[in-house]
């Protein structure tokens, strides 16, 4: 597998709670200072994923890599290289915007003139300037995850991990996120994105359907759509949940791929 | 990055959670108050509830000899400042409806003949009526009375004796007590020390119980997980900041104990605040403990609960526990306030050291070691 190449990839990767398979022998690669977008419903095994990948999961069965590190066994040395957002904000709602960089910076062991020079150049990517003495709590919705954003990428990781990162921002925000966004891929960061939006899918370098576990289809925006005979890449998303969901209730249950996929724990 | 050390403990990481921990700790009301103000509470509302102490026990009296003689037992009875008379009864009747009503906790019947038989010198009986509802006063009670009237018993009897010439009456045996560390069987003294114990145990143990949950909760935890923080970065960084407030919260109570309720500290002073260091650190552990283990505040609080109460009752504060059943001592052997509290007690009230507290400290100890390592070793940077 060329590290070289790929920033993440992934074979057969399963992941099982107890009888219930989230992830189901799901293989993938990312191209180094790309961005992929992991679509599919609620349920489908998308954290599930991003979780086994970031290290906080352990797999139950396959194997993967970041940046060339095993996900299984070199999982602290993957965490140095990644910056990670998970769905919930996640960040001090009682510590001000300037005291929660300031805390990862610690975590991340970034000092002294360094510091303070990535604090600004964050704050300025954020729109944050001006902010730096309010809660974390009382930010607006927008502001929370740019503040996050900011947090994720002090430590200048190779690898940007998003959990639906705009669920419930305003467009405003959600524009303004994914500009930043494309503006660190383009600075050759990969970017790992989950979604529900598919204006935002359409502008990713490359595309996984996952549903129940599975990975029903991957390839570029432009690449599925005509693979499947679609206007956009909604009615293609629509296409391959109903075709799955058939295949699913046509074929006997014995596998316990149960359709009661409650949250995304 | 150019790392070429060991990477196993990072200073840097470390006091970044020390420092993010004391900024939510100050900003944080209902922690603040739990840490500063509910020993202080704790101290005086128990340090003044929890009395064993019987004194004025309520008597009424039913007096049916009225005379210098029957007046003469019910005096020495007030004297000891053990009963107090509050109503004189005229019927066996009053006598019930004051025990019934609560009014007087013992009643003591004088027979008519009481006089007549003394002047005769005949034997004569006095009764004396307690309620049992309170086995503690009603030992105090029975015990105390008994004492008082043997004692004028032998008075009488000595005059009888001296007026047939037979002089002084002299005892074949005698007791003659001494009570060592506490002398005046003061209740406070013994107590105390254990509040001070008991205190630090529940302060600390409430606010770290929270600490990692409300983290969970919070969905920070998640965040801190991806991020190269070491385990024992973020536990140590966790507890260190309540290790000086649960020192603090000590000194408070323990000024407050020796100024307020006058109970002398007559042991080494650095070894009990050595000791009492040790301690914390053991329920600092404890909580952190509870806070792994639990994936909601409520099961933190719930789980801490668990804990404090029996701890309360198993580890002697209230009752000595060389008279519990072998199980029961057992089960109060794993709990470490039963060791710290035979510590302070030991420091303030016999004034002992090392040498005579040696096992306890042992067993403190064992529980430190291995409450830290559990905890650390169960801590786990994954989700669940």
């Amino acid at each position: 597998m060329s590290s070289e190449v790929f920033a993440i990839t992934s074979e057969n990767l399963t992941k099982k709670f107890g009888d219930r398979v989230a992830v189901n022998q799901l293989s993938l690669s990312i191209r180094k200072g790309s961005i992929y977008g992991f679509l599919g419903p609620n349920g489908s095994g998308k954290t599930t994923t991003i979780r086994i990948l970031c290290g906080l999961l352990a797999a139950t069965s396959g194997n993967g890599t970041v940046l060339g590190f095993d996900v299984m066994t070199q999982s602290e040395e993957i965490k140095k290289r990644i910056g990670y957002m998970s769905q919930k904000f996640s960040l001090y709602e009682d510590l001000t915007v300037n005291e929660n960089l300031n805390f990862y910076a610690g975590i991340y062991g970034i000092r002294g003139q360094q510091k303070e020079k990535r604090k600004k150049e964050l704050l300025e990517m954020a729109g944050l300037i001006g902010r730096e003495d309010q809660l974390a709590g009382s930010l607006s919705g927008g502001w929370k995850q740019r503040l996050a954003l900011s947090c994720a990428l002090l430590h200048e990781p190779e690898v940007l991990i998003l959990d639906e990162p705009t669920a419930g921002v305003d467009p405003v925000s959600r524009r303004i996120f994914w500009d930043t966004i494309h503006q660190l891929a383009k600075q050759g960061i990969t970017v790992l994105v989950t979604t529900h939006y598919m204006d935002e899918a359409q502008t990713c370098d490359w595309i996984g359907f996952i549903f129940f576990g599975n990975m029903l289809a991957q390839g570029t925006p432009e690449s599925l759509i005509q693979e499947y005979g679609g206007e956009n890449l909604e009615d293609v998303f629509i296409m391959l949940v109903e075709q799955e969901e058939r295949r699913v209730s046509g074929a006997d249950q014995k596998t316990s791929v149960s359709g009661e996929v409650g949250g995304n724990r | 990055m150019k790392r070429n050390r060991l990477d196993l403990f990072s200073m840097g990481r470390f006091l970044s959670i020390v420092k993010k921990e004391i900024i939510q700790f100050k900003r944080d009301k209902p922690s603040l108050a739990i840490a500063l103000a509910m020993p202080i509470m704790m101290l005086m509302l128990f340090g003044y509830a929890i009395s064993t102490d019987v004194e004025n026990i309520k008597t009424t009296v039913w007096d049916q000899s009225r005379s210098a003689d029957s007046r003469d037992v019910i005096a020495s009875l007030e004297h000891t400042q053990l009963f107090e008379v509050v109503s004189y009864s005229l019927s066996e009747q009053e006598v019930e409806d004051q025990i019934d009503q609560g009014k007087a906790d013992v009643a003591l019947i004088i027979p008519p003949d009481f006089a007549h038989k003394r002047d005769n010198d005949e034997p004569v009986a006095l009764q004396m009526l307690i309620n049992g509802s309170d086995p503690n006063i009603a030992r105090t009670a029975t015990a105390n009375a008994q004492l008082i009237i043997q004692h004028k018993a032998l008075a009488v009897q000595e005059k009888i004796l001296a007026s047939k010439g037979m002089g002084e009456l002299e005892q074949p045996m005698s007791l003659e007590t001494r009570v060592l560390f506490n002398p005046d069987m003061d209740s406070n003294v013994f107590n105390i020390p254990g509040l001070i114990g008991l205190i630090m145990q529940n302060v600390t143990m409430i606010l770290t119980a929270f600490s990692l949950v409300r983290e969970k909760e919070k969905g920070t935890m998640e965040q801190l997980n991806v991020t190269p923080i070491k385990p024992v970065e973020l536990f140590l960084g966790k507890i260190t900041p309540y290790f000086f407030i649960g020192m603090f919260s000590f000194l408070v109570v323990l000024i407050l104990g020796i100024y307020w309720f006058h109970v002398p500290v007559k042991g080494s002073m650095s070894l009990l605040v050595t000791l009492s260091g040790m301690f914390l650190i053991t329920t600092l552990a404890l909580g952190m403990f509870v806070s792994i283990i639990s994936k909601t505040q409520l099961q933190a609080m719930q789980l801490a609960f668990a804990f404090i109460l029996p701890s309360v009752l198993l580890s002697g504060f209230l009752f000595p526990r060389d008279t519990m059943p072998m199980v029961i001592q057992w089960i109060g052997a794993i709990v470490p306030l039963t060791y710290y509290l035979e510590i302070l007690r030991g420091i303030f009230l016999k004034g002992v050291g090392v040498e005579a507290l040696w096992q306890d400290i042992i067993n403190l100890m064992i529980f430190f070691v291995l409450l830290l390592s559990i905890a650390v070793l169960r801590f786990r940077k994954k989700v669940e």
